[in-house]
């Protein structure tokens, strides 16, 4: 399995990392190594195997709906680069 | 006589409960033998000195109480991957490098409430994706064997500290052998529990579906220790296990006669290093002239898989938790764009090393529409073959023994340019990780002058067995508490 540079480029896109041309050439001839070495995963007979997401022995583990305590909205915000009236300030969204 | 911080973690219990010095001279101790290791080893990203000293004095009024624990009083490193309320926490990423976390871990609860001292928050690969810890925005750490090496990772600066006296037990974190590979290169113990013994609330998630909590320590009792303190349910996490947490310490001191050993012949194949393999011999002779039956015609043939298996899940996993990272509510923010998309962009460029990069990609691309059947839907295929597999073997053996690593530690830079090269270093701790199953690595003695690691998987949820294995084998053969010579 070959990843193109536009392959990477599109990776990134998708993984919201901005990338310069030399780190794409790296990422390229590295990923397409790296896939070709699990290639062989494709020789074992998979058919009517039910994937495993998980090895927990555990199914749907629910809690009760009901108020808790939560962290303080004063320590939570104090770690945003940005605040503004009690709000996480974001960068224009909209040009 | 020995100094304070090359006591075992359970010999200086001893020391504590009989008043022949207390919790302040031992960690005053372990601080003074960290300040004169730590320029060296760099096994630390904080050092907690005040905290430290802080915690020792109440240690030792719960001594005075009469309310100590197994465990109060004892210096320890937690990995930098797990949260500390107050204390920084980084992951070893750019992006966390000013994180004070407004919350605690579940495992830092547990260890407040025992009494333990923290000393420091330990080195790691970034975000706990590499096998030497070199991949650490904040540098890399020696081998206190050997100072040019690496000291395995991800748990690297755990069990660096461990090994050189810069604590007395550590936490790690194992996802595909992230705890029992640096134990063994470093010469400790370490224990991957069974997926779902330890809590992951407030463990900085990389592979969700593999990551676990555990211990490092100088001998097999210790590692027990901080086991029992650290493990059972907590609601907070999803996968928890809802089982009462067995009594660790009952396996100790039992025999193990007539136990059934499987040891895998996949495990002893290509690139494996001579004297590691002879270490490992010596070690199944000795468990054989301990009573156990060793088996050595098993065959485990999807171990071979458990590579692309691995590391196909567990950057996917990656790829979609490491997704929050976007400089928006917390972490690094790149100034350099007013734009919101260029900001998230730049953000994560700036803030990820390469490794950390690499794994999101490939994530990413496994993930990706057109490619997802083929990649990652047909790992988890071969996750529940390997699974399969191992159950059937534990239909016949009580525990497996190999080795934990192919090799002893490698000198620096030689593998961090070539990915795949560095991925082979895990080929023996992938599989039970990908089943979710707890193994355990051990020293079995010394090639070249470096450690190196004997590894013992147990079947689901049966860490006591591997432990009751591995104390029998640390007495018969006077291990434990090897100290670097640093």
């Amino acid at each position: 399995m070959t990843i193109s540079k536009e392959q990477v480029q599109h990776l990134a896109k998708l993984a919201r990392i901005e990338i310069t041309d030399s780190e794409v050439k790296i990422l390229a001839s590295q990923l397409s190594d790296i896939l070709e070495h699990f290639e062989a995963l494709e020789d074992v007979d998979t058919k009517g195997i039910a994937p495993t997401a998980h090895p927990a022995p555990l199914r749907n583990i629910m809690r009760t709906d009901e108020v808790r305590d939560s962290l303080s909205k004063e320590d939570v915000l104090q770690l945003a680069p940005e605040t503004e009236d009690g709000l996480v300030r974001v960068r224009a969204v909209l040009e | 006589m020995k100094e304070l911080w090359q006591l075992t973690a359970h010999e200086a219990n001893t020391g504590l409960r009989s008043r022949d010095f207390s919790s302040v001279d031992l960690t005053k101790s372990v601080l003074e033998r960290l300040n004169s290791v730590e320029p060296e080893m760099n096994a630390f990203i904080t050092i907690t000195e005040e905290t430290a000293l802080v915690q020792a004095k109440e240690a030792d009024k719960r001594f005075a109480a009469g309310t100590a624990t197994a465990l109060t009083g004892i210096p320890m490193g937690i990995k930098d991957l797990i949260i500390t309320k107050g204390t920084r926490t980084t992951a070893g990423s750019q992006i966390l490098s000013e994180f004070v976390p407004p919350y605690n871990s579940h495992v830092n609860e547990k260890l407040e409430q025992a009494g333990t001292v923290m000393v420091g928050k330990t080195n790691l690969d970034e975000f706990a994706m590499g096998s030497s810890t070199e991949h650490s925005a904040f540098g890399s750490t020696s081998n206190p064997w050997d100072t040019e090496r690496i000291p395995g990772g991800s748990s690297g600066g755990s069990a660096a500290a461990v090994s050189a006296g810069a604590c007395l037990g550590a936490l790690g974190s194992d996802t595909g052998g992230s705890i029992r590979q640096p134990a063994a290169l470093c010469g400790v113990v370490g224990l991957d529990p069974t997926y779902g013994r330890v809590s992951r609330f407030g463990v900085i998630a990389f592979g969700s579906s593999l990551d676990q909590v555990g211990p490092i320590g100088r001998d097999v009792e210790d590692v027990a220790t901080i086991l029992d303190c650290i493990g059972g349910h907590d609601p907070r996490d999803s996968t928890s296990n809802p089982e009462p947490m067995p009594d660790l310490r009952h396996y100790l001191g039992r025999e193990i006669k007539g136990l059934r050993i499987g040891v895998p012949t996949e495990y002893f194949v290509e690139g494996i290093e001579p004297d590691v393999k002879e270490r490992v011999e010596e070690a199944l002779l000795e468990f054989e002239r301990l009573g156990c039956e060793i088996d050595r015609t098993l065959s485990l043939p999807m171990t071979k898989h458990a590579l692309a298996v691995y590391y196909l899940i567990a950057p996917s996993e990656a790829s979609s938790n490491l997704a929050r990272y976007d400089g928006i509510k917390y972490g690094l923010r790149d100034e350099t764009s007013n734009e919101i998309w260029k900001t998230v962009e730049r953000t994560r460029a700036k803030g990820f090393g390469e490794e950390v990069k690499r794994r999101i990609m490939l994530g990413t691309y496994a993930l990706s529409a057109g490619y997802y059947d083929k990649y990652y839907l047909k790992a988890q295929q071969v996750r529940t073959l390997i699974i399969q597999e191992f159950n059937e073997a534990f239909e016949q053996y009580d525990l497996l023994v190999t080795p934990t690593t192919p090799s002893v530690a490698f000198p620096k830079k030689q593998k961090i340019n070539d990915p795949y090269a560095m991925y082979l270093n895990d080929i023996y701790t992938l599989p039970s990780a990908v089943a979710g199953l707890p193994a355990l690595s051990m020293p079995c003695g010394i090639a070249n002058g470096l450690p190196v690691g004997l590894q013992i998987i147990g079947n689901f949820g049966e860490e006591g067995k591997i432990l009751q294995a591995a104390h029998a084998y640390e007495q018969a053969t006077e291990g434990g508490n090897l100290l670097a010579s640093l």
